[in-house]
């Protein structure tokens, strides 16, 4: 039993699935109806799914598919990529300006939204040209494109806020007629499933992690670390663009000075709760999106316990201390320590509460 | 009599979950003594120095100290204390900060913090290096010393905070001959300064040439304290592997192929360059030969097998594989035409740490099935298992991560990378580096039979006992160019080391 739990807390889960429950148990004490989903009918007519746990699900889907992208980059490159909200910015406006130039339609929309795909995987891979192979520093390299993609985007826009309305994009950003679960979350499901698939049937994973943890030791095992870094931006340029795109659709708008307002900081904190370090190496993706929903979770409880709006933040920073101080590697063997004591001298005194 | 005595450790016993690391072990340390610790990876060396210096807490046994004349018992709870007890260590990774100054480095962290006098700080510092005959100026930045004066700074550190005890972890395992020898001078210096020196090394001839007692542990266990010059190279050795040493004199090596017109050779390169090694030139090797590189360090030994597995940027050559023209440009190239290579630094270009010993042993032939061919679950515990088996490699399961087993263990995982992906061409640069005695003669044998199986191996290692043993064919090196090649009887002790030196004897 001793060993399962060693196990238990050797794995990445741990944490970010502990600080999800803490969330999840101090919510049920609070308000035992905080997780009630109700039927409700929407101003379209259609009976749909309603509650905080339905909001928490919905509003967390475009940090959690970036944090799927930012997993891998930090995995590889030992670093962040603080320009994701900002290219988002830029493939929002790009959806935007096709969407505006058509009739709206299926097609028009997919290959509005294949366009600003493309668009933000080139702003991506001109981050990832500068982090593998001239070898800045991601945070530095990414720097470049977090000032200047928001101006980008001002000018892809023609410096106005345009609309785009028709009940195809509010069906993508909120609910399709005869479903009841947000659009959002269902597109979230599918990124992971083929995120999994990726990583099942290629040596994705493999890889990005030898990368990231010994780049002498790929480079001689045939792998070029420099084309899987690249593909990490890649990657992350297909699900920043997802993002933006979303965020488009829920909101009928784009406005590039605050579509996906700091969700870099969201999302690489998604990354860190998830147990992936930030100096890279061994990853957990499904951490990674766990950490986005306990994100969401926090702001969705705190705006149910009535937080003014402008103190939400300190709130939420005072929590996520203590995430972070909890899943560091001091207080896990503290922990570990603590169980071995308890259960291997069982005759001594117990070990005092403290 | 336990005249100066200054260390005695009696009864030791230290267990970590699921291993016994030491188990009753004494230990006795004189003044103005050189005491070599000798033994196999995971005999206890290590335990028992982190034992003494508090790094690792005993389970039982006692420590006695000479304070002021008298043993006294000691509680070591910490490395700083131990320092404060008069207890220092140079470890074999320099642990100083290659920025700073000489002087900085000698001093920084000691004393109280609030004021620096940088003038007396410098003055001090000097003295020191003259008094130690260290050829470092007080004012130079330490990462512009080589590596051996940074060494020496480190214990000249060590021996200014008032030591008694001073303990050196492997601390040539990174110098050439000349800076070993004056590190070796300084120790004698120590020496007659009535310090006590523990000395851990692999390398047998610096421990005859300086030691004046060695204890020798086994398994955690003690095998003995014997005066040096009492205790012959065989013995000591059989003390440490406890066994005698037929089975290293029974390595039986192949002669040279005869050379037939018909069977081109496995690897032929002409005129081959890198970045790394810009001297073009000409190697070949047949089926089932064990050819090595020699050279002293920094000949280009490495550099030239880097070059033949592309591991460098190729600058020039041309390359046949059994007879046929290829092309390789890159390491996958490399890999696809059967070449496996063991890298010198096992920590920096071979094992990747964090993953588990399962994900490090089919990596190379993961790659070469390349990335839209994952090898499933089961593929890879199997192929592991079989290896882990096959070499007797010691990992509490294949899914513990890599960085916690022992050197020795860990090459062996890095062996099975290259063995798993079924070479026909082996470059192995400095296998048996910083590994025990055992299992260097494992990889001797693993050798030999490969090179029995039709396997062509290229073998570097700097014991040149180890390359005769196993080598029919040895390319001498020197100053980045080959400067010769000896073949079956040529190759002696002295044959080699007059090829290096670069003296004239053709009547070989």
């Amino acid at each position: 039993m001793g060993n399962g739990f060693k196990k238990l807390m050797r794995t990445q889960l741990v944490i970010p699935l502990f600080s999800l429950f803490l969330i999840i148990v101090f919510n049920l004490i609070r308000d035992v109806g905080f997780f009630s989903i109700s039927i409700v009918t929407n101003n379209q007519g259609n009976p749909v799914l309603s509650g905080n746990l339905i909001s928490i699900l919905n509003g967390a889907s475009a940090v959690a598919i970036m944090s799927i992208g930012m997993t891998f980059i930090t995995s590889s490159c030992k670093g962040q990529d603080i320009s994701v909200a900002a290219v988002a910015a830029i493939a929002g406006s790009v959806f935007v300006s096709v969407l505006r130039s058509y009739e709206i339609t299926v097609p028009v929309i997919i290959y509005a939204f294949l366009l600003s795909c493309l668009i933000s995987v080139v702003f991506s891979m001109f981050n990832g040209i500068l982090v593998a192979v001239f070898k800045i520093q991601p945070m530095i390299a990414t720097l470049i494109l977090f000032s200047a993609g928001r101006s980008i985007a001002y000018w892809i826009n023609g410096g106005a806020t345009p609309t785009v309305s028709s009940p195809l994009l509010s069906a993508i950003g909120g609910f399709i007629p005869g479903i009841p679960v947000p659009t959002p979350i269902i597109i979230m499901i599918i990124f992971l499933v083929l995120i999994s698939l990726v990583l099942r049937f290629t040596t994705l994973g493999l890889y990005t992690q030898v990368v990231g943890i010994n780049e002498g030791t790929a480079h001689l095992n045939g792998i070029n670390p420099v084309w899987v870094k690249l593909l990490a931006f890649v990657i992350s340029g297909v699900c920043v663009a997802t993002a933006g795109c979303i965020t488009v659709c829920r909101i009928g708008l784009i406005n590039h000075e605050t579509l996906l307002l700091d969700a870099e900081m969201d999302v690489i904190l998604a990354v860190a709760i998830g147990g992936t370090a930030l100096s890279g190496g061994k990853f957990n993706l499904y951490g990674s999106v766990i950490g986005a929903y306990i994100i969401q979770a926090l702001t969705v409880t705190l705006f149910a316990m009535k937080v003014p709006s402008a103190a939400v933040k300190a709130y939420k920073a005072a929590v996520i201390i203590i995430i972070v101080i909890f899943s560091s590697p001091v207080v896990k063997e503290f922990v570990v320590n603590l169980y071995k004591k308890m259960f291997k001298s069982r005759v001594k005194t117990p070990v005092k509460a403290s | 009599m336990q005249n100066n005595i200054v260390l005695s450790m009696r009864n030791i016993s230290k267990s970590f979950p699921g291993v016994r690391a030491l188990q009753n072990v004494d230990f006795t340390l004189r003044k103005g003594e050189i005491h070599a610790l000798m033994g196999e990876n995971g005999a206890g060396k290590s335990t028992l120095i982190k034992v003494l210096t508090g790094v690792h807490p005993k389970d039982s046994g006692q420590i006695f100290l000479e304070i002021n004349g008298g043993l006294k018992e000691v509680n070591v709870r910490s490395p700083h204390e131990a320092q404060n007890l008069g207890i220092s260590t140079v470890y074999q990774e320099i642990t100083l900060c290659p920025n700073l100054t000489v002087a900085e480095n000698m001093f920084i962290g000691r004393g109280n913090y609030r004021t620096v006098n940088w003038r007396s700080m410098k003055k001090k510092a000097a003295e020191i290096l003259e008094k130690l005959n260290i050829p470092a100026r007080a004012a130079q930045q330490l990462g512009t010393c080589s590596i051996a004066v940074q060494q020496m700074v480190a214990i000249a550190r060590a021996v200014d905070m008032d030591c008694k005890v001073l303990i050196l972890d492997e601390p040539t395992s990174s110098l050439d001959e000349q800076e070993v020898e004056k590190l070796l001078s300084l120790m004698r210096e120590l020496k007659s300064r009535g310090v006590g020196i523990i000395f851990i090394t692999h390398f047998l001839d610096q421990m005859y040439g300086i030691s004046d007692r060695v204890t020798v542990l086994r398994n955690g266990e003690l095998a003995g304290e014997y005066e040096v010059k009492d205790l012959p190279r065989v013995q000591l050795i059989s003390k440490m592997m406890g066994k005698d040493l037929e089975d290293v004199s029974s390595l039986k090596k192949k002669s040279l192929p005869d050379e037939k017109a018909d069977s081109p050779p496995v690897y032929e390169a002409v005129g081959l360059s890198s970045t790394n090694c810009p001297n073009e030139f000409d190697f070949k090797i047949s089926k089932g030969e064990v050819n090595g590189f020699t050279g002293l360090l920094g000949s280009g030994r490495s550099e030239s097998v880097r070059a033949i597995f592309a591991a460098d940027k190729i600058t020039g050559g041309r390359i046949k594989i059994n007879g046929k023209s290829v092309k390789i440009k890159k390491p996958k190239d490399a890999m696809m035409h059967g070449i496996g290579y063991l890298p010198e630094d096992r920590k920096k270009d071979g094992i990747v740490e964090d993953l588990s010993v399962r994900e490090n042993i089919i990596l190379a032939l993961q790659v070469m099935k390349g990335f839209f061919r994952p090898l499933s679950r089961a593929e890879a515990e199997s192929f592991a298992d079989e290896y882990i088996k096959l070499l007797g490699i010691k990992t509490a399961s294949m899914d513990t991560p890599i960085k916690s087993l022992s050197g020795g263990n860990q090459q062996k995982a890095i062996l099975a990378r290259w063995l798993l992906t079924n070479p026909q061409y082996l470059i192995l640069d400095e296998p048996t580096r910083g590994i025990d005695v055992g299992t260097k003669v494992e990889i001797q044998k693993l050798i030999l039979r490969l090179a029995g199986e039709g396997v062509s191996v290229t073998f570097i290692s700097s014991e040149i006992e180890e390359m005769l043993r196993t080598c029919s064919r040895l390319v001498v090196m020197r100053d980045r160019r080959m400067v010769g090649e000896l073949r079956d009887e040529e190759m002696t002790q002295g044959n080699i080391m007059h090829m290096i030196a670069g003296e004239a004897e053709k009547n070989g």
